[in-house]
């Protein structure tokens, strides 16, 4: 299993690897921002919160396509199948390898893209806490989506739709955390915590709904 | 050790492949799956690797050793598919690296694998700049670095030359020395002394082996 997780996060890293891609996508979402909204500095730091979380998950969508595409095209999937080791574990294993080369370096580039959208020090650091407790659930509810249509040539598209609705809670409560944490009366704890139990929660269902439906899509 | 097949009938979508099929295969034995395009004989290695299920029927294994103690059939097989189940942008010595941790039970060394299908020295070459012969041959080191009883091959010489093939010819008749099973779907003749046939005619099993 580890054996996996090293793997995964080697051909990530290497040329055609997903994790330079999102990182980019990412910084073109953030870039692109200021210039739809405006010369308005305050509506930009207002809005920063959501549009980082927007890039985000669009970003950690961008490569889940292939989580389990690639593999399933050159033979391995099979092989991953007859082994001893529980497929539900080598999905967890993915997923978790997924989350380091996409999910956690977009949490960490958060002090330098919230200066470009005119973040103050407190907002920043509540962004980068929701996504770090958040982006987990976008790998592991997007390894549903990617084992479901592993086997189709055009999958990227129904990915995404099959998979973002159930992100809009994660979606919700990150961006609602971050306004709590510089609106006054609102606390931050409580909806910082429900992404965190989304995330839990899906990091428990996702890999066994993963494993079945890859089960299924080899017939 | 014994592969006991028995009855298996395997239906894809709404197909039929085939039905009422039995064999069995004693270690050190080869049986070889013959039969034009389609007729089921890479259905019938998926299914015996556990990836497809059998609609009705049971392949079990009979005398298994106590150093397996209670693994499913797929767990003992390893199968050799169409692809070849190697990363491109990996190099020969990393891809079979991973073989051997994922797959457990190591069995020979990856020098000594590479050096046995006749590729030594190309172990830092990334898998993406072989050819298609020597790729293959890769996919069948991949059989050496990890020890299975039972090894499913599908059309495993494809792609391969001549000598390659006097190779891997070698290498099967080492593994049923060693009391292993082969169970082959192909169309040439592998060159194997003791190899028992199971032909498949117009999707009904005509003659069988045994």
């Amino acid at each position: 299993m580890i054996a996996l997780l090293k793997r995964e996060i080697s051909l990530a890293l290497r040329s055609g690897g997903g994790a330079a891609t999102a990182l980019l996508f990412y910084l073109a979402v953030v870039v692109a921002m200021p210039f739809a909204v405006g010369p308005n500095q305050e509506l930009l730091s207002t809005i920063g919160g959501a549009t980082l979380w927007i890039g985000a998950l669009l970003a950690g969508l961008l490569g889940l396509e292939r989580l389990f595409q690639s593999d399933f095209e050159d033979g391995s999937l099979d092989q991953m199948m007859m082994v001893s080791t529980p497929l539900a574990g080598q999905v967890f294993m993915k997923c978790t390898a997924h989350w380091l080369v996409t999910g956690l370096p977009l949490t960490l580039v958060v002090p330098v893209f919230g200066i470009f959208l005119g973040m103050d020090l407190i907002t920043i650091q509540a962004a980068m806490a929701t996504l770090f407790v958040g982006t987990p659930a976008i790998s592991f509810i997007g390894a549903v989506g990617a084992a479901v249509t592993v086997s189709l040539p055009r999958g990227g598209l129904l990915l995404s739709v099959l998979v973002l609705p159930l992100c809009i809670p994660v979606l919700i409560f990150g961006v609602g955390a971050i306004r709590a944490a510089v609106t006054e009366p609102d606390p931050f704890l409580p909806p910082f915590l429900l992404v965190f139990a989304i995330s839990l929660f899906f990091a428990v269902l996702g890999p066994f709904a993963a494993a079945f439906a890859l089960r299924q899509g080899l017939d | 050790m014994k592969i006991v097949v028995e009855n298996i009938s395997v239906v894809r979508g709404e197909d039929l492949i085939f039905s009422n099929l039995s064999f069995a295969v004693s270690a050190g034995e080869a049986l070889v799956i013959r039969g034009s395009n389609g007729v089921g004989k890479s259905t019938l290695l998926r299914a015996l690797a556990g990836l497809l299920p059998f609609e009705v029927g049971s392949a079990e294994i009979e005398g298994l050793g106590e150093e397996f103690g209670e693994a499913r059939l797929a767990e003992l097989c390893h199968y050799l598919g169409p692809e070849n189940a190697m990363k491109p942008s990996m190099t020969v010595e990393e891809n079979l690296v991973f073989w051997q941790q994922f797959s457990g039970q190591p069995h020979l060394d990856i020098d000594e694998a590479i050096e046995m299908v006749g590729l030594g020295g190309l172990g830092t070459v990334p898998f993406a700049h072989l050819s298609t012969g020597q790729s293959r041959r890769i996919a069948i080191a991949r059989l050496l670095v990890s020890y299975r009883p039972i090894w499913l091959l599908d059309e495993p010489t494809s792609g391969l030359d001549v000598a390659s093939e006097t190779q891997f010819a070698a290498l099967m008749e080492a593994h049923l020395e060693d009391q292993g099973i082969i169970i082959a779907a192909t169309h040439i003749p592998l060159g194997l002394k003791r190899m028992e046939e199971l032909v498949f005619k117009e999707s009904a099993v005509l003659g069988a082996g045994e």
